[in-house]
C-alpha cells in the first residue's frame, strides 16, 4: 500500500466512448469533477476500458498518489475486469446505462440529461471522498482442514472429494459405523443406463476408500459438543461416547447429517405397529437383506410373501397434523426398486404400487418406472384410506381412475414414509411463541436454556442458535435454487437430505458441490475475502465503540449470525462469518457501523451532493436506492433495452435494502428530494433476497418512515418501497415515471434550500 | 355365453391382464400405460366413450373382464391415430382398441346392435367376398341394416346424392351383379381361410 494512503486524493476519469462523449459535454463534466467534486486529477479518455485508458489510471495511482478512483463511464456491472485496481477505493459513476441510454437524444432534453450526468459526477466524487480502500483484517490465516458432520454417503463423498483436492478432512459420525442410511439398503435405485435393475449400493467400497485415505480422519461414536469461531478458524469439540473431548481447528464445515425416517407410528390408520405385516420401506430393506436374493419372508409368521402392496405418500404430502407437507422425492423410485426385489425373485408375486402421483426424478427415473411396468409391477392411481388388521392386512383405497372404493388383501403392506431432515435445532427466530415468552425473561439478564427436544448437530457457539437456520419443512438451506449448499451461516455448507429430500446418488452429487464450497470458504476467509455472494470483497463492518449504545439490534438483525456480543453487550464482528450485506449498518440507530467503502457517509454524502433546483424550477428530484443484486441489474437492462425514465432520477446502488439507514431517508427528505423509491428483492416465504432477510427487514423498518413524513408534514406517497426481481426490466422505468407523475400531482417538496 | 368364453374365464381365472396379454393384439402393452390420460384427451370421439382408453387399461389391470369386453367403448374408435401419435409411452392404442373389439367378437360377447360394430361386420363381409369393397352393395346393406321400411326411407333420402354419383361415374350400376374383384380371387379366399385357421388355432391353443 502506498505510504500516502491516509491522504485522500481523488482521481476522476471520464470516458467518452460508447457515445458518452457525443451526448454529454465532457468539458463541463470535467470542471464539475474538479470544482464540485474536489477531484485533484481529472482526465478524459475516448476508450477508458482499453489498455491505454486503464494504464492512464494506473499511472496516476502509481505516480500521483491517487487513492480514490472515480470511473465515470459505464455501469459498475460492466468492465469489472478492466477497472480492477488494487489498494484504492474504487467508485463507478454510471453515465452510460444510468444516463445516455435512458434519455432520448433530442435537443430539448439535452439540458436535463447533462444535469443528470453532472449530478452523478458530484455523487461519485462525494462517495470517493468518504470511501477508504478496503484491506483484509488479518483476523485469520488459511486453515485447510475441513470438518464433515456425518459419515453417510454424503459425508464420505465430501471427504473423498475434498481430500483429492488436497484438503485434510475429519468426519465426525454419531453412530459406530460409516455408511449412514445407504448402508441399511439391500440395493439402491440404479444410477447407470439402462436403469432397469436395482444396483449394488457401493457403500462397502466407499468405506474402504475413506479408511484407506490418510488425509481423512474418522471419529466414530462421536458428536460435536461445541463449535466456536468463524470460517477459517472454527474450533470444534469432538466428544466421543465415552466422554473424552478433543478440540480441533477447521477452515470450513460440511454438514451432512442426513435424515431420519418419518415415524410411522404416527399412522395408526395404516395399522402400523398393530399388524406386523405392515412395514416401512426401511424395514423392508432389512427383510430383503435377510432374504439376500431368496424369497422375502414376512415378519408375522415367516411366510414367503406372495402379494405385496406399497402405499405411496404415507404421512407425506399432506397438511394433516403430524404429517410431512413435502414430497420426499425418492420414495416412488424406492418402491419400484423394492417391488423388483420380489418380481426378480419370483415373477408370480403380486406387487402393487398405490400412488397418487408417481414421481421418479433423475435421469433414469422414467426408464426405471418403465422397467418396473415391464417386470409386471402393477401401478394403481389411488388413495389408501385404511389398512384393516387381520391375518392378512387388507388395504382399503379409492381408485382414482375407476372412481371406485376398493380393497385388496395382501401378505405384506409397505408404507412409503418420507424423510425428516436431521437439521438440529431451530434458531431463536424460528421458535414458537411459547419459547419466545420463556426467553423474554432473558432481558432481565437471566439466561434461559431453550427447551427443544431436538439434539443439536453442530452446537454452534453463536448468539443466534446452535444450528444453521431451517427453511420450510425443517430443511437446512439458504435458497436451494439460487444458492445450493449455502446455509445461513457462512463457511458451513449442507449436503444431502439435510438440505432437501433426495436419494443417495443425488446426495453424493450434492456432497461434491458442498465440498467445493467449503474449500472456497477456507481459502477466502484465510485471505479476508468474502465467499458469497460478494465474492472477493475485502471490506467488512467495524463500529465506533464510543458511540455504541449496546442495543444489540445489529446482532439480532444480522441474517447470518455473524455478530456475537462481548460480556458488556458490545458487538463482536466475526469478519469471515460476514457476507458484507450491511444489514447491521442499516439497523444501527446511532449510525456507528460502517464498512471501509460503504458507510452512512458514502451514501449520505452522495445524496447531499445532488444539485437541488428550487421549488419553482419544475425540476423535481427522485432518489432511487436500488439493491445491487436484482434491482440495479434490472435498471441496467432497462437501459440496454433503451427504455426511458425521467431525467429527474438519481440512482444510488445499495448492497442490500437491509443496509439502508433511515437517516438516508430523513436526510434526503430534508435536503429537498421530492420522492424516494426503494427497490429491493422479494421478501417473505419465497424470498429472493441474496442476504435472506435483508429486504424483509428493510420492509419492516420502512414502516416507520410514515412517522418521519408526518413530522415533516409531507405526503406518504413520497416514499415508496418496491420488490423487484431481476426480470422486472419493464417494470422499473414505469415505477420511476409513475413517481414523477405522483410528484406532479402532489407538488414539489417544500424542503429545498 | 360361448364355450370359448367360459374356457378363457376358466383358464385365466382372475388374471384378466394375462388373458389380454396372451390373446389381444398388442395386449402386452397394456401394463405400460402410465395413466396420464393424453389418449383420452386427444380422442375426437372421447365424449362418447363410456370408458376412454386409459380407463380401459386400468379396468383390465383391475380385472374388470365383463365390463371391458362387453363395453361399446373400443367400438367407438375411428382409427384416427391421434392417441398413438401422442402417447408419451408409445403404446399402440388404436391397435389395442381394435384388438379388444376383435377378441370380444371371437368370444361372442361383443355388444349386440352397436352400430359401428354392425358396420364393421358389413364392411368385412362385403370385402371378404371379392377382395374389393363393393360400394354399391355396402351402401344398400347399410341402408337396410335396420329393416326394410327404414331402409327405403334412408335410400329415398339419399337418392339425390346417389344419382349425382352415378352421373359423375363415382358409382356404377354394374356393381349390382357380381362387381369387381381382385385378380386372384381364389388365392385371396385361400389366404383368408388360412388366416382364420391360424387365428382359431391360437385361441384354441390358449384354451
Amino acid at each position: 500500500m502506498s505510504g500516502m494512503a491516509n491522504e485522500m486524493k481523488i482521481g476522476a476519469y471520464i470516458c467518452n466512448g460508447c457515445g458518452i462523449g457525443d451526448r454529454l459535454d465532457s468539458a463541463q463534466l470535467e470542471s464539475t469533477a474538479k470544482r464540485d467534486g474536489k477531484a485533484a486529477i481529472c482526465q478524459q479518455h475516448d476508450f477508458l476500458c482499453s489498455e491505454a485508458g486503464v494504464n492512464m489510471i494506473q499511472h496516476d495511482i502509481d505516480n500521483e498518489g491517487v487513492n480514490r478512483v472515480v470511473i465515470a463511464a459505464c455501469s459498475r456491472r460492466a468492465k469489472t475486469d478492466a477497472f480492477n485496481f488494487q489498494n484504492v477505493a474504487l467508485v463507478r459513476t454510471n453515465l452510460r446505462e444510468g444516463v445516455i441510454w435512458v434519455r432520448p437524444d433530442t435537443d430539448d432534453q439535452q439540458e436535463t440529461t447533462q444535469e443528470m450526468a453532472d449530478d452523478y459526477i458530484r455523487m461519485g466524487c462525494a462517495e470517493a471522498k468518504y470511501a477508504k480502500p478496503p484491506a483484509p483484517s488479518g483476523e485469520q490465516s488459511v486453515n485447510k482442514n475441513i470438518l464433515i458432520a456425518g459419515g453417510g454417503v454424503s459425508g464420505m463423498k465430501a471427504a473423498l472429494e475434498a481430500s483429492r483436492a488436497g484438503y485434510p478432512c475429519t468426519i465426525v459420525e454419531k453412530t459406530g459405523a460409516l455408511g449412514g442410511a445407504t448402508a441399511q439398503l439391500y440395493k439402491k435405485i440404479p444410477t447407470k443406463a439402462p436403469y432397469a435393475d436395482p444396483e449394488d449400493t457401493g457403500v462397502a467400497e466407499m468405506i474402504a476408500a475413506v479408511e484407506a485415505d490418510s488425509n481423512i480422519t474418522v471419529y466414530l461414536n462421536s458428536t460435536l459438543t461445541n463449535t466456536a469461531g468463524a470460517p477459517g478458524r472454527f474450533a470444534a469439540d469432538i466428544t466421543t461416547e465415552s466422554g473424552s473431548t478433543e478440540t480441533k481447528d477447521f477452515g470450513a464445515i460440511v454438514q451432512a447429517s442426513g435424515f431420519s425416517p418419518y415415524d410411522a407410528s404416527k399412522l395408526p390408520e395404516f395399522a402400523y405397529g398393530k399388524n406386523k405385516d405392515v412395514v416401512t420401506q426401511m424395514e423392508l430393506e432389512a427383510l430383503a437383506k435377510a432374504a439376500n436374493g431368496g424369497p422375502i419372508k414376512r415378519p408375522s409368521d415367516g411366510k414367503e410373501v406372495s402379494s405385496v402392496l406399497f402405499i405411496q405418500c404415507a404421512g407425506q404430502r399432506s397438511k394433516k397434523e403430524g404429517h410431512l407437507e413435502h414430497c420426499s422425492g425418492y420414495c416412488c423410485s424406492a418402491s419400484i426398486k423394492q417391488a423388483m426385489y420380489f418380481k426378480d425373485q419370483n415373477a408370480d408375486i403380486e406387487t402393487t404400487v398405490l400412488f397418487t402421483d408417481l414421481r421418479t426424478p433423475g435421469a433414469g427415473g422414467e426408464n426405471f418406472y418403465r422397467s418396473g411396468q415391464n417386470k409386471g409391477v402393477s401401478f394403481r392411481k389411488g388413495i389408501a384410506s385404511e389398512v384393516v388388521d387381520g391375518a392378512n392386512p387388507t388395504v382399503k383405497f379409492k381408485d382414482l381412475i375407476l372412481d371406485e372404493d376398493m380393497s385388496e388383501e395382501v401378505d405384506l403392506v409397505v408404507l412409503a414414509t418420507g424423510m425428516v431432515p436431521n437439521a438440529g435445532q431451530p434458531t431463536r427466530a424460528q421458535l414458537t411463541d411459547q419459547d419466545n415468552e420463556d426467553m423474554a425473561s432473558e432481558k432481565a439478564g437471566e439466561e434461559v436454556e431453550i427447551r427443544i427436544d431436538v439434539e443439536s448437530i453442530l452446537n454452534l457457539d453463536y448468539r443466534q442458535g446452535k444450528d444453521v437456520p431451517h427453511m420450510d419443512n425443517g430443511f437446512a438451506d439458504s435458497h436451494f435454487i439460487c444458492f445450493p449448499y449455502e446455509t445461513q451461516r457462512t463457511g458451513i455448507y449442507t449436503a444431502g437430505p439435510v438440505r432437501r429430500p433426495m436419494d443417495s446418488q443425488q446426495a453424493m452429487e450434492d456432497a461434491v458441490g458442498a465440498a467445493m464450497k467449503a474449500i472456497g470458504a477456507a481459502e477466502n476467509s484465510g485471505l479476508g475475502r468474502a465467499q458469497h455472494p460478494r465474492v472477493g470483497d475485502l471490506s467488512f463492518p467495524t463500529f465506533r465503540k464510543e458511540g455504541c449504545t449496546q442495543c444489540k439490534r445489529c446482532t439480532v438483525e444480522c441474517p447470518f449470525g455473524a455478530i456475537n456480543e462481548d460480556e458488556k453487550g458490545y458487538p463482536i464482528y466475526n469478519e469471515s462469518r460476514c457476507r458484507r450485506c450491511g444489514t447491521c449498518m442499516g439497523a444501527c440507530p446511532v449510525r456507528v457501523i460502517s464498512f471501509e467503502n460503504y458507510s452512512i457517509d458514502t451514501v449520505g454524502q452522495q445524496l447531499k451532493a445532488v444539485d437541488m433546483p428550487d421549488e419553482f424550477s419544475e425540476k423535481p428530484r427522485i432518489l432511487v436506492l436500488a439493491c445491487e443484486n436484482d434491482a440495479y441489474p434490472a435498471l441496467d437492462m432497462a437501459a440496454q433495452n433503451k427504455l426511458e425514465y425521467s431525467a429527474f432520477t438519481r440512482i444510488i446502488p445499495v448492497r442490500c435494502l437491509g443496509s439502508v439507514s433511515l437517516s438516508w431517508i430523513t436526510d434526503s427528505l430534508n435536503s429537498g428530494f421530492d420522492g424516494i423509491i426503494l427497490m429491493g428483492c422479494p421478501s417473505g416465504d419465497d424470498y429472493q433476497c441474496h442476504f435472506v432477510k435483508g429486504s424483509g427487514t428493510a420492509q419492516e423498518r420502512m414502516g416507520k418512515v410514515g412517522d418521519t413524513l408526518q413530522s415533516l408534514s409531507l405526503e406518504q406517497e413520497r416514499v415508496q418501497t418496491y420488490e423487484i426481481s431481476i426480470t422486472d426490466i419493464h417494470k422499473v422505468p414505469k415505477i420511476i415515471n409513475d413517481m414523477v407523475d405522483t410528484i406532479e400531482q402532489i407538488g414539489m417538496s417544500p424542503f429545498k434550500f | 355365453m360361448s364355450d370359448i368364453n367360459t374356457g378363457m374365464v376358466e383358464k385365466y381365472r382372475n388374471n384378466f391382464l394375462k388373458e389380454v396379454e396372451a390373446n389381444v393384439e398388442e395386449g402386452d402393452w397394456v401394463k405400460m400405460c402410465m395413466q396420464c390420460g393424453v389418449c383420452s384427451g386427444s380422442c375426437p370421439m372421447g365424449p362418447y366413450w363410456d370408458h376412454p382408453p386409459q380407463e380401459l387399461f386400468m379396468m383390465i389391470r383391475a380385472g374388470k373382464r365383463d365390463e371391458v369386453l362387453t363395453s361399446t367403448s373400443m367400438w367407438m374408435c375411428t382409427s384416427c391415430y391421434n392417441c398413438i401419435v401422442r402417447c408419451p409411452r408409445e403404446l399402440p392404442i388404436t391397435h389395442i382398441m381394435h384388438g379388444l373389439a376383435h377378441y370380444a367378437t371371437r368370444l361372442g360377447i361383443e355388444p349386440k346392435g352397436q352400430p359401428t360394430r354392425q358396420f364393421a361386420q358389413l364392411f368385412w363381409d362385403n370385402l371378404a367376398k371379392n377382395g374389393r369393397v363393393n360400394e354399391l352393395w355396402l351402401g344398400v346393406n347399410l341402408y337396410f341394416m335396420n329393416g326394410l321400411v327404414e331402409g327405403i326411407k334412408v335410400a329415398m333420402g339419399m337418392a339425390g346424392i346417389g344419382f349425382g354419383m352415378l352421373k359423375a361415374g363415382r358409382l356404377s350400376l354394374k356393381e349390382l351383379v357380381g362387381g369387381h374383384t381382385v385378380k386372384d380371387k381364389k388365392g385371396f379366399k385361400a389366404m383368408i381361410k388360412k388366416a382364420q385357421e391360424l387365428e382359431a388355432a391360437r385361441i384354441d391353443n390358449a384354451q
